[in-house]
């Protein structure tokens, strides 16, 4: 057996320095400045190309008055150049030097929340953007609950078009003052507040000559360097098995007896001689292999994809979870969420629904809508007339078959699931469960779910 | 003594991995757009890396429009067969002979007949799911798509109604008629897919390196001079796409930064003949990828139309 080691494979790699992914979001309404302000950071870190610029100036010329829009940029759609909205998540890469960054643009108005949690379940950053005239308004205050919600770990406050409040230091502070009131409340780690002026550029990838009082980064700068590696979660190894690999007919022999369970890891750390446990089944044996393509490994972690081999030969197929015996998950088929409804058809109690958590899909019957969250004050509310498209709430489903599962808080991989509804298979909403009640027992030998 | 630590390339890498792996258990007959362009050379390296040592647990399909470059049609071929792979082939000819497809009056080039040709191919073999190399950062219709693009009984993307995707949560679920074009490459950019290629020590087709070639100046680009019309029994495929004597001609060092067909890919003057050249010039590049491109430069939304269409 070819033995690779994780570090010697690192170091094998080429000499351009390792580089990572920031993923952020902005979400944002017409009039905030958000498209001005991606468009400043492509523009100003030089990652607009030539014909980009030239077809916003075809644009301009055509129907623009002479006027470039940055907005033209990030709105793809005919629909939304012709009504000057934007209608969906739009995706835009840029890099620099010290990083690679996805940023997920999101509309502001009518599908507000929908939208935010698209671009927001996979963001390390979320930029909420204040108008410094209007200050702190009932859309920041959306944005910072829905960011904290999904715990994005980071959080930018732009405070933009500072040069329409002459610069103010005071107004800044005020703003800033009026933020912290409701932080408190929420569960985002780390907050950074920074002046700028999309339009102008400031502070936005050069410093300000107008903010000698202020000490911070630019935008830029904090995106280049924001630590995010402590992102993923490494302790409680989960491996939800996607595919079992198992070679049809080899004429390699020595395939004969290859049986893998392909996934990629969902948290943790996993070494080959260690004991794992699969689920359903509650079953323990041990790490053999951990094949790659590229050789095999002595040790795999979140979110690496990888195919383990176990010491017995245990019934594991698709949906099934292989997990560490140290930090357990719950199993069970009453489950707790936050849901982020997503369908303009009531959610109400009784309802029947396909559940996708992991790799694993089961049938659901929402049994209880327990109140519904304002999401600008985050206070708990009745809801005697079910959740609204773009509500949150919290529900407690039952499932056809168990769910392996963590908190939301805890693991996001393992802690989320969506909501399929079984017509035209649209996907109606996002869930963040709950931590577990209990969770499985490894010294029960004969535990069964 | 390990560091936990992914560069940008493992994590597109187990990204796409892991897409690949949810077609496979999700879809009953799942087919893989194999062209032998840059993307979908990654896209079966990914492949390889989810499925192996099994095989790759799915055909690959390729959609001719009969302008190809010969080299991509002997790259193409020969890397199938190296993977052990069963290669589906279907040609904007045998449409236009058969009816399936129809030639606009005036229009030389194929590219949108090639819709109903892959649309057809989805058809006949009962495909429910095709993967394609499509990156969102190529064209801005691109950067609304989704990993999981649904697409319903006539082939139809709908923008304005896309499933939210969230998490790495892909919902696949199908009615009979529908399917899905996934894209594992999504979050990947030119770059990305150079810096992997030479990561891995992916063989390309020649045409991606400098070389010597005869073109002609038309629309801004310089286009290929097609290889010559020698069956007079025939009417010429390339009529219409060959320089006019108006049209300057030069013999240009040059390559392909992106491959349609000959009739639609703009050669670039280049020296470059590694991929750390090929790398510095896309570094230093200043005008996109897409920029190349005949069959986009139709108008602000060609794109968004032949993808409403049925395009992948």
């Amino acid at each position: 057996m070819s033995v690779v080691a994780t570090s010697s494979s690192l170091s094998s790699r080429p000499v351009v320095p390792v580089v990572d992914i920031l993923r952020f979001n902005t979400c944002g309404s017409v009039d905030d400045g958000k498209s001005t302000l991606i468009g400043r950071l492509l523009y100003d870190s030089k990652s607009l190309m030539e014909d980009q610029i030239e077809a916003l100036e075809r644009s301009a010329d055509i129907t623009g008055g002479g006027q470039i829009n940055l907005a033209n940029l990030t709105d793809g759609l005919r629909a939304e150049r012709e009504q000057g909205i934007t209608i969906d998540v739009a995706y835009r890469y840029f890099a620099t030097p010290k990083r690679k960054f996805i940023i997920a643009d999101t509309p502001g108005h009518v599908q507000y929340t929908r939208n935010m949690v698209t671009g927001a379940s996979t963001a390390n950053l979320s930029i909420v953007l204040v108008d410094a005239r209007a200050g702190v308004i009932e859309q920041s205050r959306r944005h910072t609950a829905i960011a904290s919600l999904l715990r994005i770990p980071h959080l930018v406050v732009a405070i933009n078009k500072m040069d329409l409040v002459d610069w103010s230091e005071a107004r800044f502070n005020e703003i800033r003052a009026q933020f912290e009131e409701f932080l408190p409340r929420l569960d985002i780690k780390d907050v950074k507040f920074i002046p700028l002026s999309a339009l102008n550029g400031d502070n936005v990838v050069e410093p300000s000559k107008h903010t000698p009082w202020y000490a911070g980064p630019t935008l830029l700068a904090h995106l280049e360097t924001v630590h995010i590696a402590s992102d993923h979660n490494l302790s409680g190894f989960r491996l939800p098995v996607q595919w079992v690999n198992r070679p049809n007919n080899p004429t390699d022999a020595r395939l004969h007896d290859f049986r893998g369970f392909s996934g990629q890891i969902a948290g943790g750390i996993v070494k080959v001689g260690q004991k794992v446990m699969t689920l359903p089944g509650g079953l323990t044996t041990t790490v053999k292999r951990i094949h790659t393509h590229d050789g095999d490994r002595e040790e795999a972690f979140c979110p690496q994809s990888v195919t383990l081999l176990l010491e017995h030969d245990i019934d594991v197929s698709r949906g099934n979870m292989i997990i560490g015996l140290e930090d357990l998950p719950g199993a069970s088929t009453d489950l707790q969420a936050k849901v982020c409804w997503m369908h303009p058809r009531v959610l109400q109690p009784g309802k029947k629904l396909w559940l996708k958590h992991t790799t694993h899909s089961v049938q659901a019957v929402v049994t209880e809508i327990t109140h519904r969250i304002n999401v600008t004050t985050l206070e708990q509310e009745p809801a005697p007339a079910g959740l609204a498209l773009n509500d949150i709430g919290e529900i407690r489903l039952r499932t056809s078959r168990p769910l392996v599962f963590d908190g939301y808080a805890t693991n996001r991989l393992t802690g989320s699931f969506i909501l399929i509804e079984p017509g035209a298979h649209a996907t109606v909403a996002a869930g963040m469960l709950h931590a577990p009640r209990e969770v499985v027992r490894p010294e029960d030998g004969d535990f069964v779910i | 003594m390990t560091n936990y630590h992914l560069d940008h390339l493992d994590l597109l890498e187990t990204e796409a991995i892991h897409i690949m792996r949810e077609v496979a258990g999700e879809f009953e007959r799942p087919v893989l757009l194999f062209s032998g362009g840059k993307d979908s050379i990654c896209l079966l390296r990914l492949a390889e890396k989810a499925f192996r040592p099994s095989d790759i647990p799915m055909p690959f399909l390729n959609v001719e429009t009969g302008h190809e470059f010969p080299e991509l049609i002997e790259f193409r071929d020969r890397r199938a067969k190296q993977l052990g792979a069963k290669l589906i082939v279907r040609t904007v000819d045998q449409a236009l002979a058969s009816g399936a497809a129809t030639q606009a009056p005036g229009e030389v080039s194929r590219n949108k007949l090639q819709i109903p040709v892959l649309l057809g191919a989805i058809e006949e073999f009962r495909f429910d799911c095709a993967i394609g190399g499509a990156r969102r950062d190529e064209e801005k219709a691109r950067a609304k798509e989704r990993f999981f693009s649904f697409r319903d009984s006539f082939g139809q993307w709908d923008p304005k109604n896309q499933r939210p995707e969230i998490w790495n949560l892909y919902n696949g679920r199908l009615n009979a008629g529908e399917n899905m074009r996934v894209f594992p490459l999504s979050n990947w950019t030119e770059m990305d897919v150079w810096e992997y290629i030479k990561r891995e020590k992916l063989e390309v087709p020649s045409i991606y390196f400098s070389h010597t070639r005869e073109c002609f100046r038309r629309g801004g680009q310089w286009l290929p001079v097609p290889p010559a019309h020698t069956d007079a029994t025939k009417p010429d495929p390339y009529a219409g796409a060959r320089p006019k004597p108006t049209e300057q001609r030069k013999t240009m060092v040059c390559r392909v930064r992106t491959i349609a067909d000959m009739i639609s890919t703009g050669m670039v003057e280049s020296p470059a003949s590694s991929f750390d050249d090929i790398i510095a010039e896309v570094a230093a590049a200043r005008v996109t990828e897409r920029g190349s491109r005949a069959d986009d430069k139709a108008s602000e939304a060609a794109m968004e139309d032949r993808k409403k269409a049925g395009y992948f």
